[in-house]
């Protein structure tokens, strides 16, 4: 099968959903001529001209909101926000409008739109540019998260987002924009709340979202190396979070480790941590391990900031305390 | 007083629409007082004449966007008493079925977006929609209702700024009842309110808000030009509330008199103008709009009392709409 970059997958969805819905646009800075500076999008506003590829001042909560009123009215428009650690500027657009106003307005109105972002750390761009912010949107009722971990997903849910009635987000790694991955030239969608079992294996679940899905799977291979195998799991989407494929498999391996990129308190580590607590308690050998960004900004120096964020070899190192039957302090 | 309509049913029906306002949060202020409503609201009570003589200029299927002090719009763009008086009781037949309440009121069936209660929060949400109107190629209008409080909430001037860029066809309609929540106009916005609009290149203009049928006649030709792609467009409606910030606001003298609110209930009240407009004109007598405010009255009296026997949603409804299915 052929290979394409995840920044390639994101452009083909945009493009391919645009020509199958003419209500569908795309909004953001410097997303026409540009591409955007990660150039996602270049080629678009040949082919859909700028009336649907549109060039916005730089003021995030103004088109933001733009966007939700477009979509309550008609049109499926398709936001661009340049990086992730913007999401705070628009929180109220989308978390106090687009996220209620199909429950306020008792399932009258709808906000059907995609925002576009971007996560992930070790790019060297300091504090305000390289936060995983995903679960301060997964804890707002009404939106939906998505998070692919290669192309092939970044492709399948972005055409799945855009097709949705509801507002969704979706987190890219930005790292990940030049890998390749195998993506079909047929057309296919990636439905929401269906995890992937990444790989199969008997002793421990790792369970990894975005590119910790990648650091799972080196880890499994680490650990496959000593005799110890590690089932990977990509929920693919935050939410809805298909706990039935995560249970299943702890169920059967008793042990668990949860890896995100956000900040580890307050995070996706500890709600899917917790629900598996809850829903598999009598099944486990150990508690399930949060494996998350550290609790600090994201600092700029190479020697900090590679430290902050999960790695292969530390979720390697965990699962053979698990293992061991080793106590943690958190 | 200039002549935007010259249609006697039009003159009255603008009339029997600010009668219907003033009826509507007389009644809603008396559910707040005798504790037969949850929460609070907040009284549009004075202003009548803005959302009137704004919505009269408007299709059905124009747009609009409506602020915390909402119920005006709502009643102005076409919606029913008995489903406005269910949804500010929370009850299952409100036009949110219980879940907006008086601040979310939205009735998307006559254009109206939806209530806000974000100061400024609608401003975003009214541009996108002439946004849409531009790009599907409709013609459709959207009016922004805001206050003058939302004048210092910076995404007005982002909104302002790509819908001048792209002429959209929204009017940004700013309400100046002179208060600011508790708060003088005066102490809160500098230099000058529409001066902001025609920084961006945006024509600019103030009317009298108690004058229904100016504040018509300037709409009108408003939205005639924004329907020709000449928007956007900002007016500065000056204006008085009547009643507090909310309805438990009611010692107020330690932001304004009650000397100035008296004088504008009694020398500048838009129904009171309106009405002596009306029988100066020969267009209605005293007795012909008595008989409109008492069947308005009466329509609200039945309205609230269906809307105090209506039930509740069924609770197995509370985590319903959260998604669309």
């Amino acid at each position: 099968m052929r290979e394409i970059t995840l920044s390639q997958a994101v452009n083909e969805a945009l493009a391919e959903e645009m020509r199958r819905d003419p209500t569908t646009f795309i909004i953001g800075e410097d997303v026409a001529e540009a591409g955007t500076p990660f150039k996602i999008l270049s080629g678009l506003v040949e082919e859909f001209g700028t009336g649907r590829v549109v060039d916005t001042p730089i003021g995030e909560p103004g088109f933001m909101g733009l966007a939700v009123g477009a979509a309550m009215t008609g049109t499926r428009p398709i936001v661009d926000l340049m990086f992730g650690d913007f999401i705070f500027l628009i929180m109220d657009q989308l978390c106090n409008q687009a996220a209620k106003t199909h429950y306020m307005s008792g399932g009258k109105l709808t906000a059907p739109l995609v925002l576009r972002t971007n996560l992930g750390a070790t790019r060297r761009s300091g504090a305000q540019h390289s936060q995983s912010l995903h679960a301060l949107v997964a804890h707002i009722p009404g939106l939906k998260v998505a998070m692919p971990s290669s192309a092939y997903e970044a492709k399948g849910l972005l055409k799945t987002a855009i097709r949705d009635n509801n507002p969704v987000v979706i987190f890219e790694d930005k790292l990940m924009y030049q890998d390749k991955a195998e993506v079909p030239e047929e057309e296919y969608l990636i439905p929401f709340g269906v995890a992937n079992v990444k790989r199969a294996g008997s002793d421990i679940t790792l369970v990894g979202t975005s590119s910790m899905v990648q650091v799972a799977e080196k880890a499994a291979e680490i650990l496959a190396a000593e005799g110890i195998s590690a089932e990977v799991i990509d929920p693919r989407t935050i939410v809805p979070l298909d706990m039935d494929t995560i249970n299943e498999s702890v169920r059967k391996t008793s042990r668990c480790i949860v890896i995100d990129e956000g900040h580890q308190s307050f995070g996706v580590t500890s709600e899917i941590a917790a629900r598996i607590m809850e829903q598999s308690f009598y099944h486990l050998d150990g508690p399930v391990i949060r494996m998350g960004a550290m609790d600090v900004p994201i600092p700029f120096s190479p020697a900090l900031e590679d430290i902050t964020v999960p790695t292969p070899e530390g979720v390697a190192a965990n699962a053979r305390k698990l293992m061991a039957g080793e106590m943690f302090n958190g | 007083m200039s002549d935007a309509k010259t249609n006697t049913e039009e003159y009255l029906r603008m009339y029997s629409q600010m009668v219907r306002i003033r009826t509507f949060e007389d009644n809603a202020n008396q559910l707040y007082l005798s504790a037969k409503m949850p929460g609070l609201t907040h009284m549009y009570s004075g202003q009548e004449a803005v959302a009137v003589g704004i919505c009269e200029a408007l299709k059905k299927t124009d747009k609009i966007t409506s602020t915390h002090r909402g119920h005006g719009h709502c009643v102005a763009k076409g919606a029913n008493f008995k489903e406005m008086f269910c949804e500010l009781l929370g009850k299952e037949e409100g036009y949110c079925r219980g879940k907006g309440g008086s601040m979310h009121i939205a009735d998307q069936s006559n254009g109206n977006l939806g209530a806000n209660a974000i100061v400024g929060g609608s401003m975003g949400i009214a541009t996108g929609s002439a946004f849409t109107a531009k790009m599907l190629g409709k013609d459709d209008v959207t009016v922004c209702f805001f206050g003058d409080g939302a004048t210092a909430q910076g995404i007005l001037y982002e909104v302002m700024n790509m819908a001048a860029l792209w002429n959209l066809p929204v009017i940004y309609a700013c309400e100046n009842n002179g208060y600011s929540e508790y708060t003088k106009t005066a102490e809160i916005a500098a230099g000058s309110i529409t001066a902001r609009a025609e920084a961006f290149g945006i024509e600019a203009f103030t009317v009298d808000g108690q004058d229904v049928l100016a504040v018509n006649e300037l709409t009108e030709k408003l939205v005639a030009r924004s329907r020709k792609g000449e928007g956007p467009f900002f007016i500065e409606l000056m204006t008085y509330r009547y009643h507090g910030h909310h309805v438990g606001d009611i010692n107020r003298e330690y932001y304004r008199s009650k000397d100035e609110e008296k004088l504008w209930k009694t020398e500048r009240d838009p129904i009171t103008k309106f009405a002596t407009w009306l029988t100066k004109e020969g267009i209605a007598s005293d007795a012909d709009l008595a008989a409109i405010t008492a069947e308005i009255s009466a329509d609200a009296a039945a309205a609230v009392e269906y809307a105090l026997a209506a039930k509740y949603p069924d609770i197995s409804e509370v985590d319903q709409h959260v998604f669309v299915a």
